[in-house]
């Protein structure tokens, strides 16, 4: 019997979040496989055998798998269930889209978004926007979870696991892929990186956000995050949105301008290093979670910031 | 064509839950609830589908004591045309809702379920996605856009990266995200207009459903508070302090 966790991966390399839901599996215990379902994925299959810890990777190489479909791929995971005690994933927008398929198909519960693994059957998990955590424990003969993928570190390279193909599942061609729209940056991703720069509706519109926090977040190295009030005003595009329902992020240093701290904001950010809140509501609920706060006009604040960083 | 949205009544949104004393649970004594507001905006769309001549009936659907006939009641002062209640006082986890639903697909025939991307209590975001799996049905999770022509559903869909656009053919389920519209208020007449709409009841075991829990929750609590740190005079201040005492630049 053995740990099943579901890769994802570009087609030639593993995404960060895999190698977190690796090591929640260690803490599981046994023996580890990794499934790679992809098309011409080759090179991530390499890569997924290198993982520190992965004894097996098991690799579906098919051109249905191309475009990840929710459809085709828990198809593909329901066939391979057998033998395996846990099915794992990051929780991603990817995992947290096939995975509950998975669960349902093998008339399992899913455990969403884990932090925490008590033992085999039990693990923790944030509800209410991450303000209780529950203890829960599953009595199903498989345990199918997502893994939030702050809450582990990222397991390291140098394994050497075995290859070994699977026989790809049929085409269910439910689901087509129209085009995808992908923000182009150069800055760290969002849910990786070690600082990260965050601007809310105090911004007060998009020219702002991006000729104030920019400059900033390049000279830190950071990547660019938004509340929720800054997106739904068009300021950015959804995927800088850090929260309850957007990304989970745990940077070394969290610099929040401009965002008052909504609940359902801090569920994205407060188990970040260190927060800096830079505000001009002395009140704003951020400053309760900040270990450096600014009260101050930030179109005042972000030039002088600047200029001390040089 | 008929559209099934799921709605559940949750805790509202800015009430901040405390845990029993006993840590068995959270106190929702004496707590206001509301319509999860993923389900509000499932709803929306669900109605402006009908507005807009594609859909014909909206049934919202929800299941769990007897006051989710007030999330209902909502749903309807919304636009939906009927409500469907599948009272039970069992804790309901998302795969029993998901099963409860497909038992109700199986009896309504809709052409496109649509729920909430995920409830706000138990954060699980599974039920769409299992009742697409049980249904054999195709999803489209976290729905920003959803354009419906004939048999096919063209949904753009928020992902980490940024926005995809799939097309899925009918009958389908689609989950909706915080971006797919902003729901209307309930204006009076619609709240008294709701209270006539039908309400039909039915339970767990009418519909032929085991809807025991699967997880059991041995305990809850509050996590690590993080406390208050301190109050900078300026910008060069924060910058020496991050410097030489958090050493995070």
């Amino acid at each position: 019997m053995a740990i099943l966790v579901i890769a994802e991966h570009d087609h030639t390399s593993i995404k960060a979040a895999t190698r977190n839901a690796v090591t929640a599996a260690t803490k599981i215990g046994g023996e580890i496989h990794l499934l790679v379902a992809g098309s011409a994925c080759a090179a991530a299959a390499d890569a997924a055998a290198g993982l520190a810890g992965v004894s097996k990777v098991l690799v579906a190489d098919a051109p249905h798998y191309a475009d990840q479909s929710p459809e085709n791929l828990a198809a593909l995971v329901v066939a391979n269930a057998a033998s395996h005690t846990h099915l794992l994933a990051a929780a991603t927008t990817c995992g947290k889209n096939f995975m509950p398929r998975v669960a349902a198909l093998l008339d399992v519960a899913q455990i969403s978004e884990i932090i925490g693994v008590e033992s085999a059957d039990t693990f923790v998990r944030p509800i209410y926007a991450g303000n209780v955590v529950a203890t829960v424990q599953s009595a199903d003969p498989v345990k199918v979870i997502t893994v939030r993928a702050t809450a582990f570190e990222a397991a390291g390279d140098g394994g050497s696991a075995r290859i070994e193909n699977l026989s790809a599942g049929p085409d269910l061609a439910q689901n087509k892929l129209v085009g995808r729209e992908l923000s182009k940056s150069e800055r760290p991703e969002l849910t990786a990186a070690k600082v990260i720069v965050s601007g809310g509706r105090g911004m007060g519109n998009g020219e702002n956000f991006h000729r104030l926090l920019e400059p900033l977040a390049d000279r830190l190295g950071a990547a660019l995050g938004a509340s929720r009030a800054a997106v739904d005003a068009g300021y950015v595009s959804n995927d800088y949105q850090v929260g309850q329902t957007g990304k989970i992020v745990a940077p070394q240093l969290y610099i929040a301008v401009g965002i008052s701290g909504a609940i359902q904001h801090l569920a994205g950010m407060k188990d970040s290093k260190v927060i800096v809140a830079i505000n001009k509501d002395a009140e704003a609920p951020i400053f309760q979670v900040a270990d450096y706060g600014l009260v101050g006009d930030l179109f005042e604040v972000l030039p002088a910031l600047q200029a001390e960083l040089g | 064509m008929k559209i099934l949205v799921a709605v559940k009544r949750v805790v509202d949104y800015n009430v901040k839950v405390r845990v029993k004393p006993d840590a068995s649970d959270v106190d929702l004594a004496n707590v206001k609830m509301s319509m999860n507001p993923f389900d509000e905006i499932a709803i929306e769309e669900a109605v402006r589908l009908k507005e807009a001549g594609i859909a014909t009936e909206v049934i919202a659907v929800s299941a769990g004591i007897a006051n989710c006939q007030e999330t209902l009641r909502t749903a309807m002062a919304i636009g939906a045309d009927r409500g469907i209640l599948i009272q039970t006082d069992v804790e309901l986890q998302p795969l029993a809702v998901a099963k409860l639903l497909k038992a109700v697909c199986e009896k309504e025939q809709p052409q496109i379920v649509l729920c909430g991307k995920q409830a706000i209590d138990d954060d699980a975001n599974q039920t769409g996605q299992m009742l697409a799996g049980l249904m054999n049905w195709p999803q489209a999770t976290f729905a920003s856009k959803i354009v419906v022509a004939g048999q096919l559903a063209t949904v753009t869909r928020e992902i980490d990266g940024g926005l995809e656009t799939v097309e899925v053919p009918l009958p389908a389920v689609l989950t909706a995200d915080l971006r797919l519209n902003e729901p209307r208020y309930a204006t009076l007449p619609n709240i008294m207009k709701a209270k006539r709409k039908p309400l039909e009841t039915t339970h767990p075991a009418t519909l032929g459903v085991d809807v025991a829990p699967r997880l059991k929750t041995l305990k809850v609590a509050e996590p690590p508070k993080r406390t208050a740190g301190i109050k900078v005079a300026d910008a060069a201040d924060l910058v020496m302090k991050l410097k030489t005492e958090a050493k995070v630049i």
